[in-house]
Order: C-alpha cells, then sequence, then structure tokens
C-alpha cells in the first residue's frame, strides 16, 4: 500500500510512524470504497427498471448498515486513541533537550529562507527589526557578544545526520509554512510567534541521492529525465580524464565522449532531492520560494561549520 | 393557522397589475427570486470555471502564451499572453470566492431554496418577500463588486479565497473590494437564512408536520441555521481585516513585521492566527452549506427514480441535524499546521471523526434506497447517482487530512484540492445539474433534451473523474498547492508533474461538455418537448400540486397534506406514488 500510494522516500526518525498512519487510513478507505461501490453497481444493476418493474416499498430490512457505522466508528476511535493523539504528542511535546539536538534559527520572508546558527557559544545573538537590510536579513546586531559568532545563511541548510535538530520557526512578514516533504515536516512560519519543530534525519542528502538513483542507457542518446538529473560518480575516459564528474550533468555534447570511453550505462539523481518548500501562500514569489537541505555526516557538518567560521573572521566587522 | 396566515399574504399580492420591473427585475415573488438567483450563479459557475481552464493552461504548460484569450488578458496580467505569478493568484483566489460564494451556495440555497421550499411546503411565497427581494440584490451587488476588482489598480484579490492575514492585509487594492464584496454577500445570506426559518417553521402547510416534511427541506432547514450562526462572526472578522488595511489597526497585524526589507509601522500586537479561527469558524460550516442542499436534491430525485420511499428518513433527518451542530466545532482541523498543542488538537481530531459518522449515516441512507427499488435511468437520476460515489470519494479522502499526524504531509498539497473539489464539484455541483434536470419542467412547462442530457452526463462524468484523480497521487507525492508553475521547481514533484497535462485536457474537455448543457438549457426553455401534466415524473411532493409554472401565490386549490413525502409503490395502491395531499378515500 505504502508504494501504491507513491508517498516520498522517508529520510526522519518520524517519517515511518506517519507513513504507517497514512497507509492504514488509506486501507480504511479502500475497504469502504471498494464495498460501497460493489453494492452500489449491484443495485443499479439489479434494480433497473427492466429487470425489477415494481419497487419493493420496505427496501432493505436487517441492521447490516448499523454494523458498518458502528465498525467505521471503532476503526475511527482505534486509529485516533491509538495513532493519532500518540504521534501528534511526540510531535509537539517531546521536544528533545536542547543540549543534545543541534538547534536552528529559522526565519522566513518573502521569498526566501534566512537560517540562523547559534556559532559557537550555542547562544543566538539579539536580532532587531530596525537593523534590517540587504545584507543583513535577519537584523542580527553583531555588537552583541553572543552574536559575534552566529553563523547567517540564506536558502541553505546544513544539518548533521542521526541527532535531533530543532528549528525554531517564525516569519518576519506573511504565515509561511516550512515543508521538507522528504523528512514529513510541515510547520507554518507564522509572524509574531516562534514554533518550535523537531525531525532526526537518518539518512545524508548523499545516501538519499544513492537511494534514488537510477542507471539510464545511453543507446539512445541522453534521455530527456537523464538531462534533468546529476551524476553520482565520475565517469573517466580511457586517459582518465572525467569527462562528468560526481554530481555533474549530462549533456548531449558530452555523449560522443562517454561513447567513446565505452560507457553504456550511467547511474544519475535528482541534484538536490533534499529541499525546502513553502506550503503556504505567500505571495506572487510563492512558487519559487526553494531552499536547501543538506544532511551531512558529523565530520562533514564539523567541516562545513568550520569553513563558515573562518569565512565570518576574514569579514570586517560591522 | 400557519395556513390562513400565508393564504392572507398571497392575496394581498395578487390583487393589482404588476409593472414589468416590479414582476422581473424588483420582484418580491419567491420564484422569480428563484431564477434570478438561479441564471446569476449559473453565469457565476461558468465565470469561475474559465478562471480555473486559464489556470490550468498555465500549469500543463508554464510560461507558454495562452492561446485564444491571453492577447486579451492586458500587460499587466500576461505580456504577450504569457500568465505573470500575480496574475495567477489572483485567478486562484477569485476562482475559490467565485465558485463558493457566487456559484454554488447560490444556486443551492437562493436559487433551489428560494424556489422550492415555499412550494414544497405548499406556502404561497415566502414569510418575507421584500426581504428576499434584499438578499438577491445584495448578493448581486456583492458579485459586482467581486468582478469589478479585476479593473483596480494591481488587479483583484490575490491572498487566496482564505485572506490569510498578514498577507490579505498588505495585499492591493482588490483586497478591500473582495471584503466590501463579501460584507455585501454574507448580508445577503443573513437575510435569506432568517427568511428560510421563519417560512418552515410557519408556513407549512396545514397536516405538513416536520416528519413529513421532504429531505430537502429538512436540509434547507439546517443550511439556513448554519448561514444564520457561523457568517455573523466571518462578517466582523472581514470588518476587522478592512480596518486593518484602511484605518491603521492591527487586529491580525502583530508587532515587528518588516515587508521587504522595511518595519512596518503599525501599532502591532494582533494575531494573524485570529484571522484564520474567525474565518474557518464560518468557513467549515460553509462546507456544509454547499454539501447538505445537494443531498436533499438528491434524496429527492432518488425516491422518485426508485419509486420506493427513502430509506431511513428519520436517521437521515437526525444526522442532519446532528451534523449541523457538529460542523460548529471542528473548524480548527484546517489549522493543525499553524503550531497545535496536543490537548487542542486531540479535541479537533475527535470532533473532526465523529462528524464523519452522520455523513456516513446519510450517505448509507441513501445508498440503501436504492435497494429494492425501480430505478429509471432518467437524466436527472444519472448525476444523483453519479453523486453518490464520487461525495464518497470527497468525504473518505478527508479522513487522512483529519487526522493531525497524516495531515502533516498532506497539509496544503493537491491532495487537500482533490478531497474538497470531490465534495463540492463532482459532488454538489453534479446534484445540482441533477436539481436543474429535474425541475426544469416545473418552472418552464418544458422537459430538457435527454439525447443532449446524457451526452452531458457521461462527457462531464468521465473528464471530472480526470480533473481532480490525479491529484491524490500528486498530493501524495508533496506537490503544494497554489504554485503558480505547477510545481516544475521542486525535485520531489518531477515523478508526478505529467499529471499536470492529463487533468488541463481533461479539464478542457469539461468545459466542452458543458456547452452541450448550455445549448440545452436555452434551446429546451423554447422548444423543448411541453410537460404533459403539472406532475411529469409521478412524484409525491407539494411542489407538483401546483400548475405549470406555478403563478405568483403558487397553489390554486386549498391544500391539506395526509402523509409523508415519499410514498411511492405503497402496496395495495393501483398507482405507484400517492402525493402528500391526496385524501385517503373512505
Amino acid at each position: 500500500m505504502r508504494q501504491f500510494l507513491g508517498l516520498p522516500i522517508d529520510a526522519s526518525a518520524q517519517g515511518p510512524s506517519i507513513d504507517n498512519l497514512l497507509v492504514m487510513v488509506h486501507w480504511l478507505m479502500f475497504v469502504l470504497f471498494i464495498g460501497w461501490l460493489s453494492y452500489f453497481i449491484f443495485t443499479l444493476i439489479r434494480f433497473r427498471k427492466s429487470r425489477n418493474p415494481k419497487a419493493d416499498y420496505h427496501g432493505v430490512k436487517g441492521h447490516y448498515s448499523s454494523y458498518v457505522e458502528v465498525g467505521v466508528a471503532l476503526t475511527e476511535v482505534v486509529l485516533l486513541v491509538g495513532f493519532a493523539f500518540p504521534l501528534w504528542a511526540a510531535r509537539v511535546n517531546k521536544i528533545p533537550d536542547e543540549k543534545d539536538a543541534t538547534v536552528v534559527r529559522m526565519v522566513a520572508e518573502q521569498f526566501a529562507w534566512n537560517v540562523h546558527y547559534p556559532g559557537p557559544d550555542g547562544i543566538f545573538g539579539r536580532t532587531d527589526i530596525n537593523l534590517v537590510s540587504s545584507d543583513n536579513p535577519l537584523g542580527l546586531d553583531r555588537t552583541d557578544p553572543y552574536a559575534k559568532d552566529d553563523i547567517t545563511t540564506i536558502n541553505q541548510l546544513n544539518l548533521p545526520v542521526d541527532k535531533p535538530i530543532i528549528i525554531e520557526l517564525s516569519s518576519k512578514d506573511v504565515i509561511h509554512s516550512l515543508n521538507l516533504p522528504l523528512f514529513r515536516v510541515k510547520q507554518d512560519a507564522i509572524p509574531g510567534q516562534m514554533v518550535k519543530v523537531w525531525f532526526q534525519p537518518t539518512m545524508t542528502t548523499t545516501q538519499i541521492r544513492v537511494t534514488l538513483s537510477r542507471t539510464f542507457s545511453l543507446a539512445n542518446g541522453i534521455p530527456e529525465e537523464l538531462a534533468t538529473l546529476t551524476s553520482l560518480e565520475d565517469y573517466r575516459a580511457k586517459d582518465s580524464t572525467v569527462i562528468v564528474g560526481k554530481g555533474g550533468s549530462f549533456t548531449d555534447d558530452l555523449l560522443p565522449q562517454l561513447r567513446q570511453a565505452g560507457i553504456t550505462d550511467v547511474k544519475a539523481a535528482p541534484d538536490t532531492p533534499t529541499e525546502i518548500a513553502c506550503a503556504q501562500l505567500c505571495g506572487l514569489g510563492h512558487y519559487r520560494m526553494r531552499g536547501f537541505v543538506t544532511v551531512q555526516t558529523p565530520e562533514e557538518y564539523a567541516g562545513w561549520m568550520k569553513d563558515q567560521e573562518s569565512q565570518l573572521q576574514q569579514q570586517p566587522q560591522q | 393557522m400557519e395556513h390562513t396566515a400565508g393564504l392572507a399574504h398571497g392575496e394581498h399580492d395578487t390583487s393589482h397589475e404588476l409593472s414589468f420591473w416590479e414582476k422581473y427585475i424588483f420582484s418580491q415573488d419567491h420564484k422569480v427570486i428563484g431564477i434570478q438567483y438561479g441564471i446569476t450563479a449559473l453565469l457565476f459557475l461558468l465565470f469561475g470555471f474559465t478562471l480555473m481552464i486559464i489556470m490550468r493552461w498555465q500549469l500543463a504548460y508554464p510560461g507558454q502564451p495562452i492561446p485564444l484569450i491571453g492577447q486579451w488578458l492586458g500587460d499587466a496580467n500576461a505580456p504577450g499572453g504569457i500568465m505573470l505569478p500575480e496574475f495567477y493568484n489572483q485567478l486562484g483566489a477569485m476562482h475559490g470566492t467565485i465558485m463558493v460564494f457566487l456559484g454554488v451556495v447560490p444556486l443551492a440555497v437562493g436559487a433551489f431554496g428560494n424556489y422550492l421550499v415555499p412550494l414544497q411546503i405548499g406556502a404561497p411565497d415566502m414569510a418575507f418577500p421584500k426581504l428576499n427581494m434584499m438578499s438577491y440584490w445584495s448578493y448581486f451587488l456583492g458579485g459586482v463588486t467581486m468582478l469589478s476588482s479585476f479593473f483596480v489598480p494591481g488587479g483583484a484579490a490575490n491572498s487566496g479565497w482564505t485572506s490569510y492575514a498578514p498577507l490579505a492585509t498588505i495585499a492591493t487594492t482588490g483586497q478591500t473590494f473582495w471584503l466590501c464584496g463579501m460584507i455585501f454577500l454574507i448580508t445577503s445570506s443573513l437575510l435569506g437564512s432568517v427568511n428560510f426559518i421563519v417560512t418552515i417553521v410557519q408556513l407549512r402547510a396545514k397536516g405538513l408536520t416536520f416528519m413529513r416534511l421532504p429531505f430537502f427541506v429538512w436540509a434547507q432547514l439546517v443550511t439556513s441555521f448554519l448561514l444564520l450562526l457561523a457568517f455573523p462572526p466571518l462578517e466582523a472578522a472581514g470588518v476587522l481585516q478592512l480596518m486593518d488595511r484602511l484605518a491603521g489597526t492591527s487586529f491580525f497585524l502583530p508587532s515587528g513585521l518588516v515587508i521587504s526589507g522595511q518595519p512596518l509601522h503599525v501599532s502591532g500586537g494582533g494575531s494573524p492566527i485570529l484571522w484564520q479561527h474567525l474565518f474557518w469558524f464560518l468557513a467549515h460550516p460553509e462546507v456544509y452549506v454547499l454539501i447538505l442542499p445537494a443531498m436533499g436534491i438528491v434524496a429527492e430525485i432518488i425516491a422518485n427514480n426508485t419509486r420506493k420511499p427513502l430509506w431511513g428518513y428519520k436517521s437521515m433527518v437526525y444526522a442532519t441535524i446532528f451534523l449541523g451542530f457538529m460542523s460548529f466545532i471542528v473548524w480548527a482541523h484546517h489549522m493543525f499546521m499553524t503550531g497545535m498543542g496536543t490537548v487542542i488538537s486531540a479535541f479537533f481530531q475527535t470532533t473532526t471523526m465523529i462528524i464523519s459518522i452522520p455523513s456516513v449515516i446519510i450517505l448509507t441512507a441513501l445508498l440503501l434506497s436504492l435497494y429494492g427499488g425501480s430505478i429509471r435511468f432518467t437524466v436527472p437520476m444519472l448525476f444523483a447517482t453519479a453523486f453518490l460515489p464520487m461525495f464518497g470519494i470527497g468525504g473518505l479522502t478527508g479522513l487522512p487530512l483529519g487526522l493531525a499526524p497524516s495531515d502533516i504531509h498532506l497539509h496544503d498539497t493537491y491532495y487537500v484540492i482533490g478531497h474538497f473539489h470531490y465534495v463540492v464539484a463532482p459532488g454538489t455541483l453534479f446534484a445540482l445539474f441533477a436539481g436543474i434536470y429535474y425541475w426544469f419542467p416545473k418552472v418552464t412547462g418544458r422537459q430538457m433534451n435527454n439525447a443532449l442530457g446524457r451526452i452531458h452526463f457521461f462527457g462531464s462524468f468521465i473528464f471530472i473523474n480526470g480533473i481532480f484523480m490525479p491529484m491524490f497521487i500528486e498530493g501524495l507525492a508533496g506537490v503544494s498547492r497554489r504554485l503558480y508553475d505547477g510545481g516544475q521547481q521542486y525535485a520531489h514533484a518531477q515523478g508526478v508533474l505529467h499529471w499536470n497535462v492529463f487533468m488541463s485536457i481533461s479539464a478542457f474537455c469539461l468545459f466542452f461538455f458543458q456547452l452541450f448543457f448550455i445549448i440545452n438549457f436555452f434551446w429546451s426553455m423554447k422548444k423543448g418537448k411541453k410537460v404533459n401534466s403539472d406532475n411529469p415524473w409521478d412524484a409525491t411532493t407539494l411542489e407538483w400540486d401546483t400548475p405549470t409554472p406555478p403563478p405568483h401565490g403558487n397553489f390554486i386549490k386549498p391544500l391539506e397534506v395526509f402523509r409523508g413525502p415519499y410514498e411511492y409503490s405503497v402496496p395495495g395502491k393501483s398507482r405507484d406514488f400517492v402525493p402528500q395531499s391526496e385524501q385517503e378515500k373512505v
């Protein structure tokens, strides 16, 4: 059923339980619908005028329909008490300890996602709406001692794998909605309010790309779909120069070289499968309010953070 | 007593010859008002559908010039015929607003309710004819206001039919028009609902007890209570948002807003979530305002075309009343993603599951009514039977949305659009078409063409599913709604985007098959086969006791009701129907 529903892959610890509920509800829906539909089609054929010229005043006798209704009600109770309530409680109440988690602030605006890391001190610096400018979309007050080491990015959220992530979410202007479809996270970003949302990624972006990767044959040129994807490995010519590097695209002009190197099949995947989508209409740029999540191994993440810190130190302090 | 009060009123009105204006424009006759509502609402439905056709072009072929009409849309909306995102958002907001508030509700309540309720209860008119006239004209003004907003700078409202603050607060002038239009429309509904309640309670014919009312009248009664009680909060909220826009208040604006890099100078301290609560407090009952009259129509047609009584009439009535009550306490299931705590979400999930029970009861009763019948597949019956499974899909797909954890994945995706369209379009609209085919002979004295009706039915049935079924696929894949390019930007959408073309082509075909209805409607009015009796369907309810078409004052003979509404195929009777007004021979 899960496959039939075509859900995207699960890349977070809470994803499977949400999918599980989706699958169960859809089973209930299918059983009811198929049951009703078969009965419905049967009556339409059996009781058409030519087959049944005289209607029966009394119609159905017996209580089967009441049993069905009671059955539906009981199933709904089970879904609520057994699954929906505890799942939701876990989402909103069991926020992990900040000491064990990576805490990130995200502030949405028309039409971008501002990401704010507290830096090595673990404390977010002060922000002030009067300091907001195009260089400083968060209005971060760099004179504040806690703000000196804060890292900010736009539309790029780097996270370590297998560690709880707490996002402190809000918005500068209108209501947006943080949607991370592969992690089964969705939370409105509401101006004037800060809402915490948490999850735990279980796959790195690279692992996700490997899972999503498919092999394409080059026999009939570059397939249309392949042109939208990027490579998972280096494809080299016989003299070992790289024709298409890891993360590179397959374009028609590279085809002769690939063929010359004797490469007939290539593996490719979406370049940025872990993405941030905006799920709430936020204005004319709503459709392009796309950001990127990069889930990394702890080492990669630490390295990325180091880079950001050294970049920050090279910048003149405001 | 109720009966004589009604007659006295009727006599008063027919005592002088009416001028053209009094008779056709500012009429106080419920039937003329019903027809006015019907024609206006059908035109708005066509217009709202056209907006969607333009959007569907953009979704299937993003960035390509819109054929035929693209050049007329203006450089501010579609330079070179290519739609701008601003215009897409206007079309989206106005499609929703027009379909719900100017199309379906006025057709279901204003047109069918106005025309049929007095006839079905044996009353000469509505209780307050002047109020009734005001209700129509207030609706008309609301419609004009909404349409004129397309021509103001920045165009029509573009913040969705939900008009969430602060987006709507900072939107262009069109939003002010939207709010003013809504105030007219709400006023219209309030005037109408008071009128329906009083009419149904006070003007029933002698012998027509509540449990002898046709199910359609019950549906209209509960609908009127929903309108009466749910709309005032939105009217208040509309005025507050208007003040936020025009008078510098901050009911829905928090402190510290920064718009396009500039701090917004407002007093602040308001809550954007408050708007959502007030909006959905109306907009959820509104769903039942859309669906109950449709169920009423389907019930009438099924009883008539199966030639047997409705199964479980009483349980249907009680379920409808219960549904009405429950519909007031489910609204926040539209807001699970706003950061809702465990207790509140548990409450709204529970009420949402509870409200599915009366819906299941009504649907089950309608399905069971088919059993043992002698089903005649007339055009109205085709539409009414198709309503059942399609409304069923609409109802069932509400379940995963009503459970907060599964809503995480589906909220604000195409799954939601598929869900509510199955309720409203293949659901309610099919029922309304059924109603038009069914009562057309009473209104005009002529039958609609059968062959054209069947073409209209089968074309619509195939292609409406072609539009909405793939939405579930896109939604489960996680594709967001309200995207100008249909999701082209997103990697997770790539696997399902090809459905956009399929859905759009289905929409264009659906549009084509509506032409059969339009032609049939006007052709039959002039040239349709004349009915040879006042009761061409051999029906039991009181509207068929009137002359055809019913004159001012409706009934020409004294009326008394002796039995329930659906006495078909009563054992031992020579005919297979016994009208409610037929006196038992002693």
